[in-house]
């Protein structure tokens, strides 16, 4: 992504292009991502790219906004996390709603209704079991997560999309790594003074 | 420094984002920290796992449509707008002919027309109140002042 915001600048300054040309040639550069991001947010294709549309849809009405045309990205994200953090809220509104009393004394859910599974390619268990860890994150934790495991985007790209420094965001890396290393023991039932899946022996030292 | 100073370094240090010098100042702390060294394995082995996962690549089919369907949003919302106007426009002048019409009908009594005209009265109060909360959320948007 490092040369992402120059090349939408070329992309916005070729004057044969028409601005809704421009727009769509910056849209095509970006919709891969964009897609990627909302499935890692909200778990399935269907709302992905629904948001993800959404989100192009909205940041061509109102790009005439934007002062600095090379940052597109940074600012077209805000659009798209907003959306989908949106209607993650709105969906845990709908499930509570839905939920009657005898529902109540369930056990919760191994992994959100609406995180697919299916969404992993070349499944295995041990694949599966992060990627229930992950959709059990809460969301900050969550996006940092797939920002960098799945964006592969430096700690420096990540400062500039989520518009904090870079200690912010090592420091939510920590957390959400730590959080998700618990949910990891939980599932494999391995509490964190046992052996468990991390190579730990008991006492804490290492194997 | 203390070990939790160290945390943060860690993070970097395990995603290959420290410079020369902090990666030597945390690795002679690791030298001396065995529970440091073992949270490192530990983040280092859930790394690797997270690594792992990809996400399933959609259908070429998704990836041509994509464009057209953002499109189809922006010209459907032009088709909308100018559908309303249009809509609202001719409603108040058919309304606005009406009205003037059954005014100016002598046949018709005037209990009639004071009642015709307190319905439009009430009509337009409801249309003010109405817009004034739209416009007071609209200034609201949670979109509209989006950090660029």
């Amino acid at each position: 992504m490092s040369g992402v915001c120059q090349e939408d600048m070329i992309a916005l300054c070729d004057s044969r292009r028409s601005p809704r040309e421009a727009f769509e040639a910056i849209a095509r550069r970006h919709m891969k991502d964009a897609y990627f991001i909302a499935l890692g947010l909200v778990g399935n294709q269907e709302d992905a790219l629904e948001l993800s549309q959404e989100a192009f849809y909205r940041a061509y009405k109102h790009y005439d906004q934007l002062v600095s045309k090379g940052k597109f990205f940074p600012w077209f994200y805000q659009i798209l996390r907003n959306l989908c953090f949106s209607h993650l809220r709105k969906r845990r509104i709908r499930r509570a709603d839905s939920l009657d009393d005898e529902d109540a004394g369930r056990p919760e859910p191994q992994m959100p209704d609406s995180f697919d599974p299916g969404m992993i390619a070349e499944r295995n268990e041990a694949k599966d079991r992060v990627w229930n860890a992950i959709s059990r994150l809460d969301e900050k934790h969550r996006e940092v997560i797939i920002l960098r495991h799945f964006q592969n985007m430096s700690y420096e790209e990540m400062s500039k999309v989520l518009f904090c420094n870079k200690g912010t965001v090592t420091s939510r890396l920590f957390y959400a790594r730590q959080r998700l290393k618990e949910i990891l023991d939980h599932q494999s039932g391995s509490p964190s003074a046992e052996t468990g899946m991390w190579g730990r022996q008991e006492g804490g030292q290492t194997q | 420094m203390t070990c939790q100073d160290h945390k943060d370094l860690m993070m970097a240090y395990l995603d290959d984002e420290l410079n020369q010098e902090q990666r030597r100042t945390f690795e002679e702390h690791l030298a001396s920290c065995p529970d440091c060294t073992r949270e490192l394995k530990e983040f280092r082995k859930l790394k690797q796992m997270t690594d792992c996962v990809a996400f399933v690549e959609p259908e070429d089919r998704i990836w041509d449509q994509y464009w057209n369907n953002v499109y189809n949003r922006v010209e459907r919302c032009t088709g909308w707008v100018l559908f309303s106007v249009a809509a609202i426009a001719l409603f108040v002048y058919g309304g606005f002919k009406l009205i003037e019409s059954v005014i100016q009908d002598p046949t018709v009594g005037l209990l009639m027309k004071i009642g015709l005209l307190a319905l439009l009265g009430g009509l337009v109060i409801l249309f003010v109140s109405v817009l004034r909360e739209r416009v007071y959320f609209w200034t609201k948007d949670r979109y509209k002042d989006v950090r660029r």
